[in-house]
């Protein structure tokens, strides 16, 4: 069966409400994918070719800390999108990045993305307020982690 | 009022800072009724008294429990002492989570860190007329995956298939093999219609005010929103004033208050 | 001696110097007499023994953080307003044992202090201290729980009202609606009249127990023109306030200026010494201490007078809830003037300009609602 990609994109939460010609433009740089469970989709100083937009299974955000091991400081669900570092120079990964369940997720092209951008300046301002709008979400994740609400009084 | 005096059945550490007392009454055996939700205030002999949320299950006429973090003098007491000591138990005060409003609906039981303790009491209600309510979902945030309260039982409410459990913790080791994040996060994909739905929200003042926007943002009316509140307490009964937030006296018109009912207080500082 | 005996109801006339006649009459029955005597300085409330106990020929000089004791040109036995005690000393006393705990063999067993108070005969309650009584009556009579030391002081406590012949530096009862007269609730109201060498009291009978007590004191009917000049009286008080408040939609005025900058203002004033609480006839908030002896065997729980302006008041795990003394201000403020009203129905304040006057700094409450009024950036319902 084939999947019709644009029809995929349109479904995910994040090109909601996106003009349908937008979403005709980026098709090119999208595909399918698929990861194992326990499978490493990235590392932390990769270059960020990619990123993804989870439709199913579960990412976790991780860091190998000396002394302390493995900690996972994020998980990101489906719905939700794993990497923007493909925005913003130098352009490499700051985590490293596992499927810790059976995950498929619809993977773009960063490089390919960029480009459609700089070409179609509406677009990239579309992009950037919807990203915007997950880093702040996700900000807004880690300060409250931070404060570390269940832990001994200060 | 003077506490009634209580023998400890057992001390059980359930993780790092938190224990659970197990208690029945030291003179008729009755621990006397309670709504979940309630509380009572714990005397140590010399020391002094604490609030505490009642944690067991209402239906259960045998048994007291009461699960805290000891953090103060008289929770440090507490945790000192033994199977066969007595304590002083005055209660139950305070109002209860909205189990009757919440039949024929969703409900939504979201907990952070000890919060859970006092939803605890309402989950057993609600799974003991499993019919009278729709779906029943649990949202829980943790610290760390060793901090996770009533592990064992949870696990088992998640292997239920009428119970929707999921559990995040604030950060983990590789071997978690859960969601990592914070639990008012899980209220965005939690499966459940806000249209019929009635929430119960018991955690850290933060905790609570960000869950709240996630329902609020889900489409919940503030009506169907209960939270719990905690504040400075001695006599527990209206006297003392120290629970006083705004116009309300935690320990009589709550620990559970409606949400629209303090909606316009609950973000103030210093209130 | 007494040609008729006065009914409840009735309004009579009788001596200046049968003030003594009726501290006795109340002793003789029973009563723990206690009002107004000069201590250090002040006018406080305490034991009477006789009218020789009264200050009389005194006057109080009232103001923000002040409070001065003058002679009068007269020998007028009520002739001042109120000091820092309030009725509260004895309905509601500053240190309670609760009670005492045993620890035995098999735990311990817990014995109620059982309260025995004398039976009270408060003589010169001012008409915003009767309202002063009637709100604490409020919180500790009327609500889902009865606080039984405040239930066994209150009983059966005789009430002679007196009704203010001046008005203080600091008074606004006016504004409040709780005086100058006293219109309810006493067994007897006293008006004093000094004036043209006469020295007499008019004297409203409240109750049949009053009625009776009156019966040992020489008395005739009060004739139109003593009626007259007590009622001159009063309205003369009315009128010469120290104080006043606009009370016009107070309560939501303060829900609705939570952020407002005088908040801060009066902070930087306030030292949170607590005096106004100690002082105000209302506040009635308490704290329990837990104590035992050196052995560990026998333990006690003491209830006593607490203030919401203590750091430690709203102490919950890791800090207080108010730890600024901003936000311990305006507790106390929002708490007396608005949320009280939808806790027990009615203001918290009688106007009796205690917390004025005992201010360190000399806050004032009138003040502070008048600047909130001013500006208020939440909105202020026109008054």
């Amino acid at each position: 069966m084939i999947e019709n990609l644009e029809r995929i994109i349109a479904e995910h939460s994040f090109f909601h409400g996106m003009d349908e010609r937008h979403i005709r433009f980026i098709v090119g740089c999208a595909k399918n994918v698929r990861f194992e469970e326990g499978q490493m989709i990235f590392r932390e100083g990769d270059p960020a070719v990619h990123f993804y937009f989870l439709r199913e299974g579960m990412v976790s955000l991780e860091l190998m800390v000396p002394n302390r091991g493995r900690a996972i400081l994020q998980t990101v669900a489906p719905g939700e999108v794993v990497g923007w570092s493909w925005l913003v120079a130098p352009y490499r990964w700051h985590f490293d990045g596992r499927a810790l369940l059976a995950t498929r997720a619809l993977a773009f092209d960063g490089k390919c993305l960029l480009a459609k951008c700089e070409e179609d300046h509406d677009l990239g301002y579309e992009i950037l307020k919807r990203f915007t709008s997950v880093v702040s979400e996700r900000l807004e994740v880690t300060r409250l982690q931070l404060l570390d609400l269940y832990g001994s009084a200060a | 009022m003077i506490p009634r005096p209580f023998r400890i059945q057992s001390v059980r550490k359930e993780t790092a800072d938190t224990f659970t007392l197990d208690l029945k009454s030291a003179d008729d055996g009755r621990p006397g009724a309670f709504a979940p939700g309630q509380f009572n205030m714990l005397y140590v002999f010399g020391v002094g008294e604490v609030p505490i949320s009642i944690s067991s299950d209402p239906r259960d006429g045998s048994t007291l429990k009461h699960t805290t973090r000891a953090v103060g003098t008289v929770t440090k007491a507490l945790e000192r002492l033994k199977k066969g000591d007595t304590v002083g138990i005055r209660g139950p005060f305070g109002s209860s989570w909205p189990v009757e409003e919440a039949r024929g609906r969703d409900c939504v039981i979201v907990a952070g860190g000890i919060g859970l303790a006092p939803l605890r009491s309402a989950l057993y209600f609600l799974l003991a007329s499993r019919e009278s309510y729709q779906k029943i979902v649990l949202l829980y945030g943790a610290r760390t995956p060793e901090d996770i309260l009533y592990r064992p039982e949870l696990e088992r409410w998640r292997s239920q298939f009428d119970l929707d459990v999921r559990v995040t913790v604030d950060r983990a080791g590789h071997e978690w093999r859960g969601p990592v994040g914070v639990v008012p996060a899980l209220v965005r994909r939690a499966g459940f219609d806000p249209a019929n739905a009635t929430a119960m929200v018991c955690g850290p003042e933060v905790m609570l005010r960000f869950t709240v926007r996630e329902l609020e943002n889900r489409g919940m009316d503030h009506r169907h929103i209960y939270i719990s509140m905690e504040r400075n307490m001695k006599c527990a009964i209206g006297f003392c004033g120290h629970c006083q937030f705004g116009p309300t006296f935690v320990c009589k018109d709550g620990p559970v208050f409606g949400y629209d009912r303090i909606a316009p207080i609950l973000g103030k500082a210093e209130v | 001696m007494t040609a008729y005996r006065a009914q409840s109801g009735e309004t009579v006339l009788i001596e200046a110097q049968q003030l003594d006649t009726l501290i006795q009459t109340l002793t003789r029955r029973g009563y723990e007499v206690v009002g107004p005597t000069i201590c250090e300085g002040a006018i406080v409330y305490d034991r009477l023994g006789s009218a020789k106990d009264l200050p009389a020929g005194w006057t109080d000089e009232q103001d923000g953080g002040t409070y001065r004791l003058k002679r009068r040109a007269d020998n007028a036995l009520f002739g001042y307003v109120v000091g820092p005690h309030s009725w509260k000393k004895y309905l509601h006393p500053p240190a309670v044992r609760l009670w005492r705990a045993e620890r035995g063999a098999n735990g311990f067993s817990i014995v109620a202090e059982k309260q025995e108070p004398p039976k009270y005969a408060f003589l010169g309650v001012r008409a915003c201290e009767l309202h002063g009584i009637r709100i604490q009556d409020k919180v500790f009579l009327e609500g889902a729980h009865t606080d039984p030391t405040y239930s066994s002081h209150r009983a059966n406590v005789f009430l002679v009202a007196l009704n203010c012949g001046q008005a203080g530096g600091t008074c606004f009862c006016a504004s409040m609606n709780t005086g100058p007269k006293a219109e309810s609730g006493y067994d007897l109201a006293l008006t004093e009249i000094v004036e043209q060498g006469r020295h007499r009291f008019v004297v409203e009978i409240g109750t049949e127990r009053g009625a009776e007590i009156l019966a040992e004191i020489p008395h005739e009917p009060a004739g139109e023109s003593d009626r007259e000049t007590a009622k001159r009286i009063v309205a003369e008080t009315a009128g010469h306030m120290g104080r006043t408040m606009d009370t016009a939609g107070i309560k939501e005025l303060l829900y609705s200026n939570y952020d407002h900058p005088r908040w801060e203002q009066v902070a930087q004033r306030c030292l949170t010494c607590a005096n106004c609480t100690m002082v105000c006839p209302t506040c009635f908030c308490s704290t329990v201490e837990d104590v035992t002896d050196l052995t560990g065997e026998h333990a006690e729980r003491w209830r006593k007078w607490d203030s919401c302006f203590t750091m430690d008041f709203s102490y919950i795990h890791g800090g207080s809830v108010r730890a600024t003394a901003k936000s311990r201000y305006r507790q106390w403020m929002t708490h007396k003037l608005g949320t009280w009203i939808d806790q027990f129905g009615s203001s918290g304040c009688v106007g009796c300009g205690r917390c004025i006057t005992w201010c360190p700094v000399g806050i004032d409450i009138t003040e502070e609602v008048r600047a909130i009024r001013k500006s208020a950036p939440g909105g202020s319902p026109e008054s």
